[in-house]
C-alpha cells in the first residue's frame, strides 16, 4: 500500500488551485522585457482550498501546544494565551493600516503604544520605554548598543567589555559580540548568586557594563544585587536587566530600584503574547534618564493636543536608530496591551505571587518524590531545576530521556540542559496560569517516570512512544542535510 | 500549597528580595477591566484607524489574505506552542517550515533557506553580516549599496552592523533610467559584497545579470533583497547571470501577512549550498526515527547562540514562525500560477494608474521598466500634494520620495495592488489630476 503523502507537495496535482484566491483576468505583460522574466515556474503546492487547511490542520494536530498541553518549559514563560488578546488585535482597522501611512489614520493603535510605553515605564521603574525590538535577542542588541552610544558621547572609548554571568542566555554573549564587545565571563557561587570575587577581578576600566538575569537562569534571586550595581556604577559601568525572568518579580521589585540603567521585556513571556511556534515576539526597553537619548525608533508622543505621533530620527538625533524597517512587532504589541488592561493593576500583582507559588509547590513535591534539586536551600522563584546526575549515574537514565518520556504521559518536556553549569537539569517552569489539578498530575507522571527509570530504564530510555514520530536522527540530519523538498527527495 | 512549601505567606515566598528594594504597589496600572469592556475599547479605536483607500507600498504591501490563512494559522496548536526543541511534540510545526524553506528556495533559485529572521531590513543586515563571513580574507569591512535601496533598510543596516565596524558605500541611481548607475559601479571601491534589490526602491528592475557580471569579476559576494511577489514574475536570484546571487532576503509581508501598521511581518533568507555553515537562524531538516518514518528536527545548530554564545553567526533565538505560518498557507493557497496572478494584476494596475496620470500631464520619473510600483514626477512638492489628497479625499496617495534624495521632493512613488478596482485607481488619479491643476495651495 502506498504512503499517506505527507508534505503538501506530495498532494499536489497539476493544474490544480484554489479557484477563489487568485485574481481574475488577464493582466499582459508585454512592458516587461522577456530577458527580466523568470524561465521556469517556482514549485509550489497545486492543491484546492480543502487540501491545503486539511493539510495543515492535520499538520497542527502533531504538535503539543499550551491550548492542549500544559507546557512547563523554564525560561519560556508558557502561560496561557488569551483569546481576547488575539482577535482584539485583529480588528480590521488595526491590520489594514499602512506602516508608512500618516499618524492622522492611525490613532487608535497609537493611544494603546502610547499606553503600553506609559505602563511598561511603571512596572520597570525606568524613565522612558521603546517599543521597537522584536524579540527578546534584539531587545538585548538595542541595550547594550544604547550603553554603547553613551560611553561614546562621554568620549569614554577605552570601555570594551560586557561582563556576563557563566549562567546567562546564549544571547547575551552573542549580543555583546554583536555590538562590538568581548565578553568576559564571571562566575556563578554554590549558592546560585554571582560570585563576587570573580566579578570584582573583572571590573575595570574596560568595563562597558554587565548584563543580568534577575532571578538568574538557576531559579533564585540575586540577593546582592544592590551591592552589585553600586560595584559596576563605581567602576564606569551600566547594569543591563534581561527582562526573561520578569514573571518572577513583576510588582514585587522594579529593576529600576536594583540599579539597572536599562532592561528589555519579553512581552510574549510576561505579557502572554502568543509564542506562535517560535516567534514573533517583542522585545521592549525601558531605560533610566542616562540612556534615554539613545532609545531606538520609533517612539510614540502624546501632544498638547491629545493627538499622538511617532517620533524620527529628526527629533531623535542621537537615537541608536532603527531596528526594522517599520514599527516593530505591532500586532504582537497590541496583544500585550490587551493583556495587561485585562489583568489590570491587581492581576498583575498576582502573576508573580502565582507563578512563585507554583513553582515552589512542585518543587517541593518533586522533591518528596525523590527528585534532587540544584538548589534545595534556596527558595524557588517562578522557576526552579532538578538535576538528574544522580539518577543518570545509577540508572543511565538521562535528563533528554525523562523529558520524551514524560511526553507519552501527556506533558511537554521542562527545558533540558540549560542552564549549562547544572549537569543533567530540567528547567521547569509552572507559571501562574495552571491549577493545582494540573500540577499535581505532572508531579505523580514525573514520579512515575522515576519509578520506571529504577525499575525498566530501557523503557524511559526508549521513550516516546505515543508521539507521530519517535526519536530522530539528529546526526544524519546535520550529516546528510535534507533542508528542502526538491521533488527529487520526497 | 502554601503548608506545603512551608511558607505561611505569599509574602514569604519573596524573602529573597531585599526589603528595601520592594514595592508595594505598580502606581499608575489602571484596574483590571472585563473582557466586554476591553472589546468596546480596543473596537473604538480600531473604528478609527486606516484610509479608505491607500497607494503605498514601499516596501509593504496590501494584498488579499484568503479567509484560510489566518484562520488556520490562529489555531491553538500553532499559535501557543513554542519553539520546536522538542522534536516528536513538534512535528507540525517542523514539517511546516520544512515546507516554506522548500517554497522559499524554489521561489528564490537558490538551495538552502532558513525559517526566518524579523523582517526584511534586518534579514538584509543579517545577510550583510553573512557576506563578510563568506569573504574571511576581505580586509576592507565595506559593502556596496544601491542610494536606490529602502532609507528604512539602509538606516537598520547602519544602526545592526556598525558597531561591528563595518561600512556601508552608496551606488547612486542613473537619474534617467532609476538603475544603478554604471560610472558609479566603475568607480566603487574594494568591498566585499554588493547588494542589489530588486525591484529597487523606485519599482525600477534593474539588470541583474550585469550586476551579477560585475560581482563576480570583482569577487564580490552578490546579494538580492527582492520582493517576494516580484519572483512569481522576475528572473529568481539564483539564476541572475551566470553564477547568480550567494544570498536572497527579503520582507515576507507580502505572502498573506497584514500590514498593521508595520509586523509583526518576516524577513526570508536563502542562500548557496557551499554558504550553509554562515547562514543565520533556525533551520528545519528531514531525518528518520528509530523505526524508519519520516520527520523533521531543527538542525545545523551548531551556528546559533545557545551553542556557540558569543562566536555564534547571529544572537537571535527565534524566528516569526507566526507569520511563516501564515505565508506557507499562502503560498499553499496560492501557487505559483495564482501568485503569478497577484504579481500581474498588481503591476497591471499600477501601470494603468501610471498611464493615467500620463495622459493628465504628468511623466514618470524614470524611463526603465518597473514592477508593480513607480515613481511619478508631479511638479510640484510631493508632501504637500498627498496632504492634500489626505485633507480633501481621505486618500493616502503614496510615499514623497524626497527621503531618498532632496532632489526628488517632487517626485511621488505610487503603488497599486491587485486589491484595487478600475474604479478605485480612476478615483486616484482624477483626484490627484484635479489637484495639480489647481494652484498650489497657499503655505500657512
Amino acid at each position: 500500500m502506498r504512503a499517506d503523502p505527507m508534505l503538501i507537495f506530495e498532494h499536489s496535482r497539476p493544474g490544480r488551485h484554489a479557484n477563489a484566491q487568485a485574481p481574475a483576468g488577464n493582466y499582459p505583460l508585454e512592458d516587461l522585457p522577456s530577458k527580466l522574466l523568470r524561465q521556469h515556474a517556482p514549485v509550489l503546492p497545486e492543491v484546492s482550498e480543502m487540501d491545503a487547511v486539511r493539510h495543515y490542520t492535520r499538520l497542527s494536530q502533531k504538535n503539543f501546544s499550551i491550548d492542549t498541553h500544559f507546557y512547563p518549559l523554564g525560561s519560556c514563560t508558557m502561560k496561557y494565551n488569551p483569546r481576547a488578546s488575539n482577535k482584539l488585535a485583529m480588528l480590521p482597522g488595526f491590520l489594514e493600516r499602512h506602516p508608512l501611512a500618516p499618524d492622522a489614520t492611525g490613532q487608535g493603535v497609537l493611544t494603546c503604544l502610547y499606553e503600553l510605553q506609559e505602563m511598561l515605564k511603571t512596572i520597570s521603574g525606568m524613565s522612558a520605554a521603546s517599543l521597537a525590538p522584536m524579540a527578546g535577542a534584539q531587545g538585548e542588541f538595542t541595550g547594550v548598543a544604547m550603553i554603547r552610544a553613551y560611553h561614546q558621547s562621554r568620549g569614554d572609548n577605552e570601555r570594551n567589555e560586557i561582563i556576563v554571568p557563566d549562567a546567562a542566555h546564549g544571547t547575551n554573549p552573542a549580543t555583546a559580540a554583536m555590538c562590538g564587545y568581548k565578553v568576559r565571563e564571571i562566575k556563578t557561587g554554590p549558592d546560585g548568586d554571582v560570585d563576587m570575587a570573580s566579578l570584582e577581578a573583572a571590573l575595570g576600566p574596560k568595563t562597558a557594563g554587565i548584563m543580568l538575569t534577575n532571578p538568574s537562569t538557576l531559579g533564585v534571586f540575586e540577593r546582592n544585587i544592590a551591592e552589585i550595581a553600586k560595584k559596576v556604577h563605581a567602576a564606569g559601568g551600566l547594569l543591563y536587566y534581561d527582562g526573561a525572568n520578569m514573571n518572577a518579580i513583576l510588582g514585587k521589585v522594579r529593576p529600576g530600584d536594583m540599579g539597572f540603567d536599562v532592561m528589555h521585556f519579553n512581552l510574549h513571556k510576561t505579557f502572554s503574547t502568543p509564542h506562535g511556534g517560535g516567534g514573533p515576539g517583542a522585545g521592549s526597553v525601558a531605560v533610566g534618564k542616562r540612556l534615554e537619548p539613545y532609545l531606538p525608533l520609533p517612539l510614540v508622543r502624546r501632544q498638547d493636543d491629545g493627538s499622538y505621533r511617532m517620533l524620527g530620527e529628526a527629533e531623535r538625533p542621537d537615537s541608536i536608530g532603527r531596528l526594522s524597517a517599520f514599527n516593530g512587532n505591532i500586532g504582537v504589541l497590541l496583544r500585550a496591551y490587551v493583556y495587561m488592561r485585562l489583568l489590570g493593576v491587581e492581576g498583575m500583582h498576582r502573576v508573580a505571587d502565582f507563578a512563585t507559588l507554583n513553582a515552589a509547590y512542585v518543587a517541593r513535591r518533586l522533591e518528596e518524590a525523590g527528585f534532587e534539586l540544584a538548589y534545595p536551600e534556596r527558595r524557588a522563584s517562578h522557576e526552579f531545576i532538578v538535576t538528574l546526575k544522580k539518577l543518570a549515574k545509577d540508572t543511565g537514565v538521562t535528563a533528554t530521556d525523562l523529558a520524551k518520556r514524560l511526553l507519552d504521559y501527556g506533558f511537554h518536556a521542562p527545558t533540558i540542559y540549560f542552564p549549562l553549569l547544572v549537569p543533567e537539569c530540567l528547567l521547569i517552569e509552572p507559571t501562574e496560569t495552571e491549577s493545582k489539578e494540573t500540577l499535581d498530575a505532572f508531579v505523580e507522571a514525573m514520579a512515575a517516570i522515576l519509578a520506571e527509570a529504577q525499575s525498566d530504564a530501557d523503557r524511559v530510555k526508549g521513550a516516546p512512544y505515543s508521539t507521530p514520530v519517535s526519536r530522530l536522527d539528529e546526526v544524519r540530519a546535520a550529516r546528510q542535510p535534507d533542508l528542502a523538498w526538491t521533488g527529487d527527495n520526497s | 500549597m502554601l503548608e506545603s512549601v512551608g511558607a505561611d505567606s505569599i509574602e514569604a515566598l519573596f524573602s529573597d528580595i531585599p526589603a528595601e528594594l520592594r514595592i508595594k504597589r505598580l502606581e499608575g496600572i489602571p484596574e483590571g477591566l472585563s473582557e466586554q469592556a476591553i472589546t468596546r475599547l480596543m473596537r473604538e479605536r480600531a473604528a478609527g484607524d486606516g484610509a479608505a483607500l491607500s497607494f503605498l507600498g514601499a516596501g509593504a504591501y496590501e494584498h488579499h489574505i484568503p479567509a484560510a490563512v489566518w484562520e488556520i494559522t490562529t489555531r491553538g496548536e500553532y499559535y501557543s506552542a513554542y519553539t520546536p526543541y522538542q522534536a516528536e511534540a513538534s512535528q507540525g510545526t517542523l514539517q511546516l517550515i520544512y515546507e516554506f524553506q522548500s517554497m522559499m528556495t524554489s521561489l528564490t533559485g537558490l538551495d538552502i533557506s532558513n525559517a526566518s529572521l524579523y523582517d526584511g531590513a534586518s534579514a538584509l543586515a543579517e545577510a550583510a553580516l553573512m557576506a563578510l563571513r563568506i569573504k574571511r580574507k576581505d580586509k576592507t569591512r565595506r559593502l556596496l549599496i544601491p542610494t536606490a535601496l529602502n532609507p528604512r533598510y539602509k538606516s537598520v543596516l547602519k544602526t545592526l552592523c556598525e558597531a561591528q565596524d563595518i561600512h556601508f558605500h552608496e551606488i547612486a541611481f542613473d537619474t534617467a533610467s532609476g538603475r544603478m548607475n554604471a560610472e558609479a559601479l566603475a568607480a566603487a571601491p574594494e568591498a566585499a559584497a554588493l547588494i542589489v534589490a530588486q525591484p529597487n526602491f523606485f519599482g525600477v528592475i534593474e539588470d541583474t545579470d550585469r550586476l551579477e557580471c560585475f560581482a563576480r569579476e570583482r569577487g564580490l559576494a552578490l546579494i538580492a533583497a527582492v520582493n517576494p511577489t516580484s519572483l512569481a514574475l522576475l528572473t529568481p536570484p539564483g539564476e541572475w547571470g551566470e553564477a547568480g546571487a550567494d544570498i536572497a532576503c527579503g520582507e515576507g509581508q507580502p505572502l498573506g501577512v497584514p500590514l498593521s501598521s508595520g509586523g509583526p511581518y518576516f524577513g526570508f533568507m536563502t542562500c548557496r549550498n557551499e554558504h550553509a555553515r554562515q547562514i543565520p537562524g533556525r533551520i528545519v531538516g528531514r531525518s528518520v526515527d528509530d523505526q524508519g518514518r519520516s520527520g523533521f528536527v531543527l538542525t545545523l545548530q551548531a551556528r546559533e547562540q545557545h551553542i556557540r554564545r558569543s562566536r555564534a553567526t547571529s544572537n537571535i533565538c527565534t524566528n516569526q514562525g507566526l507569520a511563516v505560518t501564515a505565508a506557507t498557507i499562502y503560498m499553499s493557497l496560492l501557487g505559483a500560477q495564482g501568485l503569478k496572478q497577484v504579481a500581474a494584476a498588481s503591476h497591471a494596475h499600477t501601470r494603468a494608474i501610471v498611464q493615467q496620470l500620463e495622459a493628465a500631464g504628468c511623466k514618470r520619473r524614470f524611463d526603465s521598466p518597473f514592477f508593480h510600483e513607480a515613481a511619478i514626477e508631479l511638479n510640484r512638492n510631493a508632501a504637500d500634494v498627498l496632504s492634500e489628497l489626505l485633507d480633501a479625499q481621505g486618500i493616502v496617495g503614496g510615499y514623497d520620495l524626497a527621503a531618498v534624495d532632496p532632489e526628488l521632493a517632487d517626485s511621488l512613488l505610487v503603488c497599486a495592488t491587485e486589491t484595487k478596482t478600475e474604479a478605485d485607481i480612476h478615483h486616484y488619479t482624477a483626484a490627484l489630476a484635479e489637484l495639480l491643476k489647481q494652484p498650489a495651495r497657499a503655505e500657512a
